[in-house]
């Protein structure tokens, strides 16, 4: 029965080509549209850490002084505060980590020196956010504590000082120090780069930076610490007076972020609580002052109070989708106008015994056909409008692609979409009387 | 013409009319919205920064390895600055140059407020900072409106994390007229935050942007202030305004001319030499993006619609092309019949605008406490009326036009 009406519906959108071309171009449209920025906002607001990320805490509080009192905590901590915690190994893995801007001098001669993007952390950073390597691994808590002159780079620096090689064990000048390669990351592209997003939420929604390449070198801390103090990236001072860049680690100055791997609730309340007495204990000996502050976000929390998913995105998705109904609102019509105006043809059948359900099928099967080939034009427009995506200059452009399951819901939401599209003109048709149809032939 | 016989016929066309109706309603209501969209952000874009942006270019440098630790650090940087300075203004193709922190649009933006009291009790107006010295209004173009430039001997080398605590300001209108609505800002003393020394407003220029356009710092875009000091840190930026015509050939000479006094810095090879055009585009780029999107759906969604308009009168005219034939049998002139169908057509579009009006107006509001949007203004919703009206009477005429050709003999036949 299916095949029949297939093949009905085949020759009646053959014949009202017109109306047929309007219906599918729309559906197409529609599809297109919203499957475009749907890939986007899966992309942007996908969990960047999806086994880890309700076990993953971002500890913080007030440490600032001064006359200006704060309502939440600054997006940092100064360096006591993070150093502290992080000492007390309370939680099953803990890393502080801070952004720099460190200069690469390439052993090479003849190539310019270059600045690249550089994370001072400490060593549980790599298992914590299940960082990959390609050669080697971190460096050892006992090194970390000396200050060893090592360091880890991301698989795009390798390939730009040694061609892709195994680098383990050779040397890369940064900040005019001499430090020896103990990793390498494979590729790696957290998206956003959720372990250092700070400040994002007074940007406005202008947040699509976040969704660039991680960290191109990672050093120990107090090596970061003695290379590159004054180069580190904090989040706000707040003293009055200087700040010297040299003294980072007493300067009052909020740059280091502090993550905590929390296996268990039991797990969660305990460093809550650490976190409660450890402020309630230095204020108690005068170094921390204001009211206070003390929060403790997973990552999810953190991501969703920082506001990461740029806000044009959203736009662009709840436009898509308005979009998409008024191209449905279209096809019900136009589908309306096509199945009434076949009134005769279907008083005929009714007359010969076609029953109302059959002839409801029979409407809905057409509408599915124009929506599966509106689907698969739609997805010559998906394609096109994530071609158009990758060559905007935003930072996640790049990682926009056409994938299966884009594939699989295109076809699948446009079938749906005409299909409910259908159902009131089928219905309508369903109800045309036999009777009336044939006396006015 | 008699309106009742139209909607009687209507009646009859429920579903599709409602249907059509709906559809001219969503579109008028996301067509005004994304209009207002384009022209919030076409109008950012256009803003004047208040510097004269032609033939202007910047080389940020970076030089890392150096101590910037202590006086003796400093006073080396701020050598190598003098050094750049003297090698820059050299230049054939250079008309003026200066180095700062930022420059506006740059997205870097250095904030604080200035106080009218030395205790810091209360807060005053935000401000932006530039760094600049004698130099800086002529590379920039600025207009003096009142007062006096820098003098040499007033620009001290400044680090990075130095306060900002000058004994002379110059400050743009804007900010001037939040600090003394009265006018007569000159001479007049300040403090830049709590227990500062005092500052001297001894200029005030006509305008000049803020670094950023971010949301945040939105409120103080126009309050700016420029600080005479001379920026003389490991990275910085050199402000460079080339002679008439010579752009291009300054933009390549500056950096073989830094890189012939210091082969050890870095210059970025994405963003560190930036004409003022790049520094623009790069600055709005995003908004740019917004509104070439919401003026491609615009477009799409009136194609849709019109389309939608076209396919529904055509099925009608093909329905009535009997009743069509018994008007004009018994003396309908063609003219009657087409201003019909156009009759009805304004009906629907009359409707469907007025709940769309409705709608444009609840999306606005929901957009307001979502995006933060301004509010939308009347005028877009009445041009949007009259551009679907045109647009639905555009869509029947053809259809309408094509029903009053039909022969009375149609009348006839069945």
């Amino acid at each position: 029965m299916l095949g029949y009406y297939f093949f009905l519906a085949l020759r009646s959108l053959r014949r009202t080509r017109m109306l047929t071309a309007l219906m599918v171009l729309a559906i197409a449209v529609g599809i297109g549209a919203s499957m475009t920025t749907l890939s986007v906002m899966f992309l942007l607001s996908g969990d960047p850490l999806p086994a880890k990320s309700g076990k993953l805490f971002f500890p913080q509080l007030d440490p600032s002084t001064g006359a200006t009192l704060r309502h939440t905590p600054m997006d940092l901590l100064d360096y006591t505060s993070a150093h502290d915690l992080w000492q007390a190994h309370r939680a099953s893995r803990q890393a502080m980590l801070a952004n720099a801007a460190t200069r690469v001098q390439p052993t090479v001669s003849g190539q310019a020196p270059f600045i690249v993007q550089t994370l001072a952390t400490t060593s549980d950073f790599f298992p914590m956010f299940n960082v990959p390597f390609r050669y080697g691994g971190a460096w050892s808590a006992q090194d970390e504590q000396r200050a060893a002159r090592e360091v880890v780079i991301s698989s795009t620096l390798n390939q730009r000082l040694f061609g892709g090689a195994n680098s383990v064990g050779r040397d890369v000048v940064i900040n005019g120090a001499q430090l020896r390669v103990v990793g390498v990351l494979d590729d790696w592209r957290p998206r956003p780069r959720f372990y250092m997003v700070v400040g994002a939420r007074f940007s406005g929604g202008d947040t699509a930076d976040l969704y660039g390449p991680p960290h191109d070198v990672y050093l120990p801390m107090p090596t970061g610490i003695d290379i590159a103090q004054a180069d580190m990236q904090p989040f706000t001072c707040w003293s009055d007076g200087m700040v010297d860049p040299h003294h980072m680690t007493t300067a009052a100055c909020a740059w280091v972020g502090l993550w905590v791997e929390l296996p268990d609730v039991a797990a969660r309340d305990a460093y809550r609580r650490f976190l409660e007495d450890y402020d309630d204990q230095q204020r108690s000996i005068g170094r921390l002052t204001h009211p206070k502050l003390t929060r403790m976000m997973s990552l999810h929390e953190w991501l969703d109070f920082q506001q990461v998913v740029p806000a044009d995105v959203k736009l662009q998705t709840w436009l898509a989708f308005a979009f998409l109904l008024i191209c449905l609102f279209n096809t019900v019509g136009l589908l309306l106008a096509k199945f009434i105006g076949r009134s005769n043809e279907i008083g005929v059948r009714r007359a010969l015994g076609a029953s109302r359900k059959a002839i409801f099928g029979q409407c809905l099967v057409e509408a599915g056909l124009i929506g599966l080939i509106g689907g698969l034009f739609g997805l010559f427009m998906t394609v096109a409008g994530i071609y158009a995506i990758r060559q905007q200059p935003v930072a996640y452009a790049d990682l926009v692609a056409v994938d299966m399951p884009v594939f699989v819901l295109a076809l699948a939401l446009s079938l749906g979409a005409s299909l409910l599209a259908g159902v009131f003109p089928a219905f309508r048709a369903s109800r045309v009387a036999p009777a009336l149809q044939l006396k006015v032939q | 013409m008699a309106i009742t016989p139209i909607i009687v016929a209507l009646r009859r066309h429920k579903a599709g009319a409602l249907l059509i109706g709906l559809q001219i309603a969503l579109t008028l209501a996301i067509v005004c919205n994304a209009l207002f969209i384009i022209t919030t952000r076409i109008e950012r874009i256009g803003r004047p920064t208040g510097i004269d942006e032609a033939n202007l270019f910047k080389v940020s440098v970076q030089r890392g390895g150096l101590p910037s630790d202590g006086e003796a650090a400093k006073a080396r940087l701020d050598a190598d600055v003098r050094t750049d300075l003297a090698a820059i203004r050299a230049l054939p193709d250079v008309a003026d140059a200066y180095v700062t922190n930022t420059l506006p649009l740059a997205n870097s933006n250095w904030t604080g407020w200035l106080g009218q009291t030395p205790d810091g009790d209360k807060v005053g107006p935000s401000t932006a900072f530039f760094l600049g010295d004698e130099h800086t209004l002529a590379t920039l173009g600025l207009h003096l409106v009142e007062g006096r430039n820098f003098r040499p001997e007033e620009v001290l080398p400044h680090s990075l994390r130095d306060r900002v605590a000058p004994a002379q300001l110059i400050i743009s209108k804007a900010l001037a007229q939040k600090l003394y609505p009265d006018g007569d800002a000159i001479g007049k003393t300040v403090y830049v935050g709590p227990s500062a020394p005092p500052t001297r407003i001894i200029g005030v220029v006509d305008r000049l942007q803020s670094s950023t356009v971010q949301a945040w710092a939105e409120s103080f875009a126009w309050q700016t202030s420029i600080v005479p000091a001379r920026f003389s840190f490991t990275y910085r930026t050199y402000a460079i305004r080339a002679r008439p015509g010579r752009l291009d050939a300054a933009m390549k000479a500056v950096p073989d001319a830094l890189y012939a006094v210091d082969p050890q810095r870095v210059i970025p090879e994405d963003d560190g030499v930036l004409s003022f055009a790049g520094i623009r585009a790069r600055a709005y780029r995003a908004d740019r993006g917004m509104a070439i999107l919401m003026g491609a759906v615009c477009v799409i969604l009136l194609t849709v619609t019109a389309a939608g308009v076209v396919g529904l009168s055509s099925f009608w005219v093909g329905q009535r092309r009997r009743q069509i034939g018994i008007r004009r049998a018994l003396g309908a002139t063609r003219r009657n019949i087409l201003n019909y169908f156009l009759a009805e057509n304004a009906l629907i579009t009359v409707g469907g605008v007025l709940v769309g009006a409705l709608m444009a107006f609840a999306i606005n509001a929901w957009l307001m406490v979502q995006f933060e949007l301004a509010r939308l203004s009347v005028n877009y919703v009445l041009a949007g009326i009259v551009a679907l009206i045109v647009l639905g009477q555009a869509s029947a005429f053809a259809p309408a036009l094509r029903a009053s050709h039909i022969p009375p003999v149609e009348a006839t036949r069945s």
